[in-house]
């Protein structure tokens, strides 16, 4: 790993103005992708700035009489995923949270590192994309459309720093998500909602520019919230991902399949 | 250029500088001589390096010693009271859940880490509960029951 | 569930001493190993900090096959901490390549092609991940950051990566000596015989089979640590491996040109093997050579993405098999077609796995009279394959197990029945393949699987499942290994280079404490324990009173190691037998004590005893005797109680027995999980019944990991590795199982004292063909590549509806 300079700020000022600084800069959340991204040598930070004396990054709160969830961006998956909050009220963001990675990777990782690193694959991108849920940073608040902007790229300008993910509370909702074996990353993860805008399918693992949403799917459920609904729907395959793990196609299938279970499920 | 850390490790205080990009595990294995933690992959996926921080299983290959700043940290040097075996290791020994060892200590942690998070959980969710470790010796089966008897024997 | 049923045959009476009830033999003895690797005492290679350590980092290939155009070390060299750089240019011509100890004369009669395996690449480099140069440096950081300053300039080729790539006309070749990429082949069995049982056949089944390329991933990467000492011109090898005394046979007489007896190779805790630590590798030969140039310790851990690249790979075959029945579904011939991948270069026993270890197992359990196998050997720009958990055998079993599940369903025989009707029943049995099998009972098996599976209630559950929309199906598998490797005539007929005997030692202590020093080695398997177990019971002393060391060439006699499931069958009887030689002289020594003559005294239960009487000597007063010879027969016996023996086996060992695998399907996925696994094994005699289960279960992983799970992948067209981490390569984890039905039969071996077998492959020999039989069964398709992947399943599923 190439040398750097650290911070542990203990103010928010300090850490975004620490950011500011140094345009080699990166936040240092749960690390689970960045210091095994460092270690490899695809990322080579000069400056690290560690998120982890702020403790107003962290928690769940809920908000304005239940209505949404606040979920701080320092936030470990394990407790999102342990939250009677969350679990009460978004169960299936609770499961989604309590499926990634491993148990270690789950006591470290942390929601706003995952969003701030989009892996195309990842699973929170398809909860904050399905619940149309808004991303809190530092200067403004980002809705989830505009969110996410491709493969490991998102609506965060440099420096800005993701505060918290605020999840409007849906009527229903469930994640369907099949693994890729070696990862545990999804090979195809498909979120579902019926929010008070409407019903929402958002897909990850699959799509070749990341996380996105079904809209022939989402009009089929707005006509009929069932899994019968989605039969006839195919996701065409030239969309998505082909690699060493699974084709377009099956991905496509897929996408289909376990959009049918989640609605079941929902 | 080297920054002040201090955190507890196996219920003794540390105090020392260190790099910042030094992995926990290196710090371990390398000034502390704790070489019970082990090194399987550089993805972070075996979990060989897997200690408590605070109580909770991490893979100490994955993160930054100074992320342990002020931490109480536990390797598998630090789970026996002198010869008396942790109730893990014990099952673990009465089950033969190990065969080379190199996974060993990690798999102990994880499965010690467990403790208080289900009651009495069945075997699937042992199953689902060691996700973040590999083992290639023992097909799992005799870790699984080792697990389930070591935790029963931790609330017992 | 795992009760062992001894069921003994008059026929197989090997001798059965020291296996008296409540004895040592036979126990579930809690390990003695255990509470080191516990509490994280355990040493292993990297744990292991020596004086002055400095440490090693290889600059490897990036590409498939290459060129070295040029090579310039001048900034690694000046890099903070770093103390040499080495390059092949930088390797003495008397440094030979890397040796093969197997020799396999071709079909043609020649011998194979033996093409040079430099310990740094000299002018090519024909992998990924083939070493160029070392850097070493004060810290790992240094060197591995130094050695991404050795400038490469590579001139890339074309390079083949596939066995049927390599075969086909104008592909590259990976070395000039070889331009047809063959290195050998080879054929073994009577091909007219073959054809003539083809000719009559009432029914012929054939199948196109893949055998997934694998890697080893043994949790522990390989490491070693090498340092010379000036003041006796020696040196010391710490390294992770499966047989330090080979391994120094090897690099000093075959590459370095070291005095042996200069040399010394520890291997201490070893954090797995199954075959990927037995060779010699380029790493350590390169550390143990510059530990001198440098005249400090060198230490070389590999990364996780090092080891994918570089440890020597399993399977890999693409085979044609055919068998050949009679109306009544009996066997009348096979013929097998076989092309094995060696990789880049020849690994130390890469050529025997397809060959000795493969087509000599192609009879299974069965009376197929004739059986012929041709194999051809290729070159490819890859890793070097080698033996992998299995070794050759697992491919066999596939072969055999998946003609005959095919077979039967498309002449409709149930599964068990063509067994039955084609098991060989009759010992000892010459197959058309060379071997003989000593003993066995291979229905014995069978029935104790099928209670094991529940097959008689897998209808009803079938049912159950369909309801829920799911698919199941049962697999059998009963296979067969020849293991014990090996009776050195036997195998030097057959082109071994070295020997295949083993040595123990056993010194007893003057207060009648006993060391075991052995020549196999321990990685997992338990030996200290198992080990003890036997001498305690031979001798009637307590396992506690016993040590067992082993991996050490400068306390060890000698020894070949451990692979092939030989340590019990071959490493305990080399112990038995000199525990045997202890046994004869104390006899004299209590004798003499006791004033009566040594046909008079007999020995059980730890003590020397006149027969007939209670007259006795404890052994521990006999070893205090032998140490302290004041009333002793000095004038015909020397002091002292240390005894070396060496045994060569008679004969190979056959394990063999039934697996039965019953998945459940998601059709609309293809998700398979194994609902249910069943082994019942006959490992002859066995010393503790605890260990041997665990060594089925890791096995019976590795196995399923084969079929499920795992594939090592190359780019066809780039030859890139697309399986060089975990986020590709898929291990099996604890959710990919249930937990393991296994049982055993007995049929003791009948040529060692022992009357074992050996249990160290049987789980990932057995388990592949199975878990794809039950697929096949679930789905009714003919065939689904390994690993079953979900997709692959679902394609079948969609391409068989209706066929189940």
């Amino acid at each position: 790993m190439q040398p750097f300079a650290y911070s542990e700020p203990t103010t928010l000022a300090k850490a975004t103005g620490a950011a500011a600084a140094n345009a080699d800069s990166r936040y240092l959340a749960g690390g689970q992708s960045l210091i095994a991204a460092m270690k490899l040598g695809l990322s080579a930070p000069a400056e690290l700035v560690d998120l982890a004396r702020l403790p107003e990054l962290r928690g769940i709160k809920v908000e304005g009489n239940g209505a949404a969830l606040t979920v701080g961006a320092m936030t470990p998956h394990a407790e999102v995923a342990a939250s009677m909050e969350v679990g009460a009220r978004i169960a299936a963001l609770a499961a989604l949270a309590g499926g990634i990675g491993d148990r270690q990777v789950r006591n470290r990782g942390t929601l706003g590192g995952s969003l701030a690193n989009d892996d195309p694959a990842a699973d929170y991108p398809a909860a904050v994309l399905g619940l149309a849920a808004t991303v809190n940073t530092n200067k403004r608040q980002i809705a989830a459309d505009d969110f996410f902007k491709g493969l490991f790229e998102t609506a965060l300008a440099p420096g800005e720093l993701i505060m918290s993910v605020t999840f409007p509370v849906p009527k229903k909702a469930a994640y369907r998500k099949f693994r890729n074996p070696a990862s545990r990353f999804a090979l195809v993860g498909v979120f579902v909602a019926q929010t008070a805008q409407g019903p929402r399918v958002a897909v990850t693992g699959a799509g070749s520019r990341g996380v996105f949403r079904v809209k022939s799917m989402e009009q089929a459920l707005a006509r009929d919230w069932s899994a019968k609904a989605l039969e006839s729907i195919l996701v065409p395959a030239s969309e998505l991902q082909s690699d060493l793990h699974a084709s377009a196609e099956y991905r496509a299938h897929l996408v289909g399949v376990l959009a049918q279970r989640a609605v079941a499920e929902a | 250029m080297k920054i002040p850390f201090s955190l507890t490790v196996n219920g003794k205080p540390v105090s020392t500088e260190i790099e910042p990009r030094a992995l926990l595990v290196e710090f371990l294995r390398g000034p502390l001589q704790l070489t019970g933690t082990h090194v399987g992959c550089d993805t972070a996926q075996c979990g060989a390096c897997t200690v408590l921080v605070d109580g909770k299983p991490m893979k100490s290959c994955n993160m930054l010693a100074i992320q342990a700043q002020g931490a109480n940290v536990t390797t598998i040097e630090g789970l026996a009271q002198g010869d008396a075996l942790h109730p893990m290791q014990a099952a673990f020994r009465k089950h033969h859940g190990l065969q080379c060892g190199f996974c060993t200590p990690g798999m102990v942690l994880s499965a010690v880490g467990l403790a208080g998070q289900v009651k009495q959980p069945s075997e699937a969710q042992i199953r689902e509960a060691l996700d973040g470790n590999f083992c290639r010796c023992t097909g799992y089966h005799n870790i699984v029951k080792a697990v389930q008897e070591g935790l029963a024997d931790m609330t017992a | 569930m795992t009760d062992t049923t001894v069921r003994e045959k008059p026929a197989s009476a090997a001798p059965q001493r020291a296996t008296k009830p409540g004895g040592p033999i036979g126990a579930r003895i809690e390990r003695k190993e255990d509470a080191r690797f516990l509490t994280g005492a355990g040493q292993y290679t990297d744990d292991v900090a020596l004086p002055h350590q400095t440490y090693a980092s290889f600059v490897r290939s990036p590409h498939a096959h290459a060129r070295i155009r040029a090579l310039r070390v001048d900034a690694a060299k000046g890099a903070p901490g770093v103390i040499a750089v080495y390059t092949g240019a930088d390797i003495p011509q008397s440094v030979g390549g890397l040796p093969c100890g197997w020799l396999i004369t071709g079909s043609d009669g020649k011998p194979m092609k033996e093409p040079k395996h430099p310990i740094l690449a000299q002018g090519k480099v024909r992998h990924v991940g083939d070493p160029v140069a070392i850097v070493i440096a004060e810290s790992a950081a240094q060197a591995k950051e130094a050695a991404q300053l050795v400038d490469v300039d590579y001139e890339a080729l074309p390079a083949v990566v596939d066995v049927r790539d390599a075969m086909r006309k104008g592909a590259p070749a990976v070395h000039d000596e070889a331009p047809d990429n063959v290195c050998y082949v080879w054929a073994l069995g009577d091909k007219a015989a073959a054809d003539a049982a083809f000719a009559k056949a009432a029914h012929v089944t054939t199948l196109q089979l893949v055998n997934n390329r694998l890697i080893p991933n043994a949790i522990e990467p390989r490491a070693c640590n090498a340092t010379y000492s000036r003041a006796d011109d020696s040196y010391t090898l710490y390294v992770a491996n499966q047989n330090p005394h080979v391994e120094r046979l090897l690099m000093t007489a075959f590459v370095l040109g070291l005095p042996e007896h200069k040399v010394r190779v520890i291997a201490p805790d070893v954090g797995g093997g199954f075959g990927s630590k037995i060779y010699l590798y380029a790493e350590e030969t390169v550390c143990v050579w510059a530990s001198k140039l440098v005249g400090r310790p060198i230490k070389w851990t590999a990364e996780r993405g090092e080891s994918f690249q570089s440890d020597a790979h399993g399977r890999d075959h693409v085979t044609r098999a055919e068998l050949a029945l009679d109306k009544d579904g009996r066997f009348l011939g096979m013929r097998v077609q076989t092309t094995a991948a060696m990789g880049a270069y020849l690994s130390t026993f890469a050529s025997c796995i397809p060959t000795i270890l493969y087509a000599t197992l192609l009879a299974g359990q069965y009376r197929t009279p004739a059986i012929h196998c041709e194999v051809t050997a290729v070159f490819t720009n890859t890793a070097p394959v080698d033996a992998y958990r299995g070794a050759g055998r697992p491919e066999a079993t596939y072969v055999v197990e998946r003609l005959v599940a095919t077979a039967a369903r498309e002449m409709g025989i149930a599964q068990d029945q063509i067994r039955r009707r084609n098991f060989i029943r009759e010992f000892p049995y010459a197959t058309p393949v060379a071997l003989t099998y000593d003993t066995g009972d291979y229905e014995a098996c069978l029935d104790g699987a099928m209670k094991l599976a529940d097959v008689a209630g897998f209808a009803k559950r079938k049912e159950e499942a369909a309801k829920r929309g799911k698919l199941r199906g049962l697999g059998y598998s009963s296979y067969i290994e020849a293991c014990g490797l090996a009776p050195s005539n036997v195998a030097g007929s057959l082109g071994a280079r070295a020997g295949l005997f083993e040595a123990g030692e056993v010194r007893v202590h003057p207060t009648g404490k006993v060391t075991v020093f052995t020549g196999s080695h321990s990685h997992g398997q338990g030996h200290e324990t198992t080990f003890a177990q036997v001498v305690a019971g031979r001798l009637g002393i307590a396992v506690e009173d016993i040590d067992v060391v082993h991996g050490d060439t400068g306390r060890i006699p000698f020894g070949m190691g451990t692979y092939g499931s030989r340590s019990i069958a071959v490493g305990g009887t080399a112990i038995m037998k000199a525990v045997d030689k202890i046994v004869a002289k104390g006899r004299k020594i209590a004798a003499h004590l006791m004033e009566v003559s040594d046909a008079d005294v007999e020995f059980a239960d730890g003590k020397f005893t006149v027969k007939g009487t209670d007259k006795n000597v404890p052994f521990a007063q006999v070893a205090l005797t032998a140490y302290v010879p004041h009333n002793y027969p000095l004038d015909k016996l020397e002091p002292g109680l240390d005894e070396t023996a060496f045994y060569d086996p008679t004969n190979f060992t056959y394990p063999a027995g039934t697996h039965i695998c019953e998945v459940e399907i998601d059709p609309q996925t293809g998700e398979t999980k194994i609902v249910a696994f069943s082994a019942c094994d006959d490992f002859g005699n066995i010393i503790n019944p605890m260990i041997v289960e665990g060594q089925v279960h890791g096995g019976l992983a590795q196995g399923i990991g084969q079929a499920l799970l795992e594939a090592c992948v190359y780019d066809r067209d780039s030859g890139q590795l697309l399986t060089g981490s975990y986020m590709d390569y898929a291990m099996p984890r604890a959710a990919d199982f249930p937990s393991f039905r296994v049982d055993t039969r007995v049929t003791p071996c009948t040529h060692n004292p022992l009357g074992v077998k050996g249990c160290g492959e049987a789980g990932a020999i057995g388990a592949p063909a199975a878990v794809i039989n039950a697929i096949c069964d679930a789905t009714g398709a003919k065939d689904v590549a390994m690993p079953a992947t979900s997709e692959r399943v679902w394609r079948v599923v969609r391409e068989n509806q209706g066929r189940a």
